[in-house]
């Protein structure tokens, strides 16, 4: 990245304010709308953080896959599973919370000191910069190409994986042989949301 | 611009999603903490790619591949919220006990 040391400074407190901010939104507040939007700034803050790092083709991808899949994918989450329920209040919930914000504050700062005690071997080799893209073209078709088919591999898997798991299940018992049943898609009925599934009969 | 301030940003952000992680009633407020801390790790394998191997750039493949496994898992994750919030009607993790013995 050829900015000046100052402009670099700045923008990566401004990223890095924008990230932890909306990372905290994400966690604390009550919404799971604005925490789902908010997570989508985090993901933008953080491809900003990785052009810092001289990653364009990284920074994109995460712009396309987390901003574009994921964020979206989680509202449609949020939208299918919105049920407007007050949580039943757990007893001594504060104490969870406190031991767990302790733990990662421990956490925290236990990784702090072994990043700022240990001595690290920065290279002082220019960095690849844009040509970055080709060399991990390189890398996957060469050293990394057994995990990159494993990876396209896993994404098939992930993909039936998650079609089975998420549509509507058969009717168990319909006589195959039924011709009146013939013209009507083999799926359970959908339930209407909140009212009147509770009064009708399970099929 | 140094490489400590990168991984106290990464610390700091997996920090914030484990607590997340742990503290959330629901369930898909569990998933985006997941995803904060695949986010948290991406951090640091760049800022080591950048300031350790600036050629090899094996933190950046590797980042790639943390990328492309985050979005298998937020399909089959949101796959399963879904078909547990149709047989058990709610969103609650503290309602989930299915797998308890």
């Amino acid at each position: 990245m050829t900015l000046a040391e100052g402009v670099q400074l700045v923008t990566f407190g401004l990223l890095v304010a924008m990230t932890l901010g909306g990372a905290l939104g994400v966690v604390l507040l009550d919404n799971i709308v604005y925490s789902a939007f908010l997570l989508g700034g985090v993901f933008t803050s953080m491809s900003g953080l990785y052009i810092l790092l001289n990653a364009g083709f990284v920074a994109a991808a995460q712009v396309l896959v987390y901003v574009g899949a994921v964020s979206v994918l989680i509202l449609f989450g949020i939208m299918l599973v919105n049920k407007e329920q007050a949580f039943v209040p757990m007893k001594r919930a504060w104490l969870g919370k406190a031991a767990t914000g302790g733990v990662c504050v421990g956490l925290f700062a236990l990784l702090a000191a072994s990043t700022l005690n240990t001595p690290w071997a920065i290279s002082s080799e220019v960095p690849t910069g844009d040509l970055a893209t080709a060399a991990i073209g390189v890398h996957f078709f060469t050293d990394y190409l057994l995990p990159f088919e494993l990876a396209s591999v896993l994404l098939l898997i992930a993909l039936i994986g998650a079609i089975v798991l998420a549509r509507r299940e058969f009717i168990p018992d319909v006589a195959p042989g039924d011709l009146s049943e013939a013209l009507q898609l083999p799926e359970r009925p959908r339930e209407l949301v909140s009212s009147a599934s509770a009064s009708e009969p399970e099929s | 611009m140094q490489l400590e301030y990168f991984l106290l940003t990464a610390a700091a952000l997996f920090c914030i999603g484990i607590y997340g992680l742990v503290t959330s009633r629901n369930v898909i407020r569990v998933l985006m903490s997941i995803e904060l801390m695949l986010n948290a790790v991406n951090l640091n394998l760049m800022a080591f790619s950048n300031y350790l191997d600036p050629v090899g750039i094996n933190g950046q493949v590797f980042a790639v591949f943390v990328i492309s496994i985050a979005a298998a898992e937020a399909a089959v994750g949101l796959a399963i919220v879904l078909s547990i919030y149709r047989n058990r009607d709610t969103v609650d993790m503290e309602q989930f006990n299915l797998l308890k013995w």
